[in-house]
């Protein structure tokens, strides 16, 4: 009666565990699909890393812009944004569940931070590079 | 008998001249903005602008800085601050159209100039008719309010940055509460006048 009952108890665990895991990476497959039904891919985790890391100066302010401005180098840790210093939770889904779990939130700070850090919007080989970069972190 | 009975007495009577006074404190500050500081103690409980009550909007615009009170702008700054979204204090916080509607209607119809709230009142006065200001801290207002901060308080405080940071000072301003007992400037001993 005991094991089956811890069993059970496990096995919910588990399943808690993994449903917001689940409805993050369909989301994240989705908007993936539809980079791709544009003509883009396949997509490198690799690339996107190096997206992450690249430094774009200002037209603006002439300062240095970088993903890493606000969200750091470590996505598994808080960021801090560049102007206004409130605390930015992690990006990383492993560590934050809320992460990347909404299409509609990927999209609107996509399109937001592309333009912001590299006066552009990121094309869906970008975006679909930069996200399976975040996703693995 | 006689002792227990002057006792009630005494207790009713005391109730009754404080009530009134509470009466008439209210009356005045009812119709003052805040000219009348000395009585600032009578109303400590009251709210002084309405806190925010829609979840939205807090996930939207609390997502940068502070979701700020509706009640602190007037309705025009919003709905000017609402139509610039793509240049925001030089920051990208554009929204579908459909979002954009949703947010303005909540923030105009809460806004300073439709409010009862002391500060709503105050800072909707502070302004000419013509004036929609799209920040806060430059409202006349706002700047009587914080006249006595040094810039190494604020500006230069790196745990402060920007007077737009209004929750790092006000413990409570996500409840509505800006009151000047309840501040403490990160950094600095306890705020005392
Ligand atoms: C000026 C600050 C800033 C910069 C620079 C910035 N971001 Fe962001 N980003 C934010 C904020 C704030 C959020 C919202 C976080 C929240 O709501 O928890 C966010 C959210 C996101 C999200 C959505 C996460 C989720 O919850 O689904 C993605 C993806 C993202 N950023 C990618 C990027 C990429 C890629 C870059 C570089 C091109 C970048 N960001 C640069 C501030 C910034
Ligand atoms: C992408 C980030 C971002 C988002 C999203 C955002 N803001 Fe801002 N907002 C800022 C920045 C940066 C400032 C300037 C802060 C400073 O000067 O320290 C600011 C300032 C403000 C101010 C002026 C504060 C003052 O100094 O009095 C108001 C009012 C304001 N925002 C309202 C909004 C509203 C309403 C929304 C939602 C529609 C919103 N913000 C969404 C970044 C953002
Ligand atoms: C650097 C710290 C700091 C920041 C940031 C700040 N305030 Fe204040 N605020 C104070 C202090 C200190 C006082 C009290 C001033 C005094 O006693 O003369 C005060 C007073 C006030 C008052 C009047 C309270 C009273 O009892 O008379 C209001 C209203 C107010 N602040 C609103 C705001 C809002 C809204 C914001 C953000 C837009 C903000 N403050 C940002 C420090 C700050």
């Amino acid at each position: 009666m005991k094991t089956s009952d811890d069993a059970l108890r496990k096995g919910l665990f588990i399943l808690l565990l993994a449903v917001p895991l689940v409805s993050q990476a369909s989301v994240v497959d989705e908007q993936l699909v539809s980079y791709q039904a544009t003509g883009a891919g396949p997509f490198s985790a690799q690339k996107g890393e190096q997206l992450w890391q690249q430094k774009v100066v200002s037209e603006k302010d002439g300062r240095t812009r970088s993903c890493t401005t606000c969200h750091g180098n470590d996505l598994r840790s808080t960021g801090k944004h560049a102007k206004t210093g409130k605390t930015i939770e992690p990006l990383s889904p492993a560590v934050n569940a809320e992460s990347l779990s909404s299409a509609k939130k990927i999209r609107k700070w996509f399109k937001r931070n592309c333009k912001w850090t590299w006066g552009r919007e990121c094309t869906p080989q970008e975006k679909g590079d930069l996200l399976s970069f975040i996703r693995n972190q | 008998m006689d002792n227990s009975k002057s006792k009630t007495w005494s207790i009713v009577l005391t109730m009754g001249f404080t009530l009134g006074l509470v009466g008439i404190s209210g009356m005045v500050l009812s119709d003052d903005d805040d000219d009348y500081e000395g009585n600032d103690r009578w109303s400590q409980s009251r709210l002084d602008v309405a806190p925010v009550d829609n979840a939205f909007y807090k996930e939207e615009c609390g997502s940068c800085h502070f979701p700020y009170q509706p009640g602190l702008l007037p309705a025009r700054s919003w709905q000017r601050l609402m139509d610039g979204l793509e240049d925001h204090f030089a920051e990208n916080a554009e929204l579908e159209a459909a979002d954009v509607e949703q947010l303005t209607t909540y923030l105009t119809e809460n806004a300073a100039d439709t409010s009862d709230y002391k500060r709503s009142r105050g800072i909707s006065r502070s302004l000419d008719k013509n004036d929609a200001p799209l920040r806060i801290s430059t409202t006349r207002y706002f700047k009587r309010k914080h006249h006595e901060l040094p810039d190494r308080m604020v500006k230069d405080n790196p745990d402060v940055r920007s007077f737009s940071n209004c929750e790092l000072c006000h413990e409570r301003a996500a409840q509505g509460s800006y009151d000047e007992h309840q501040v403490k400037v990160p950094g600095y001993a306890d705020w005392d006048d």
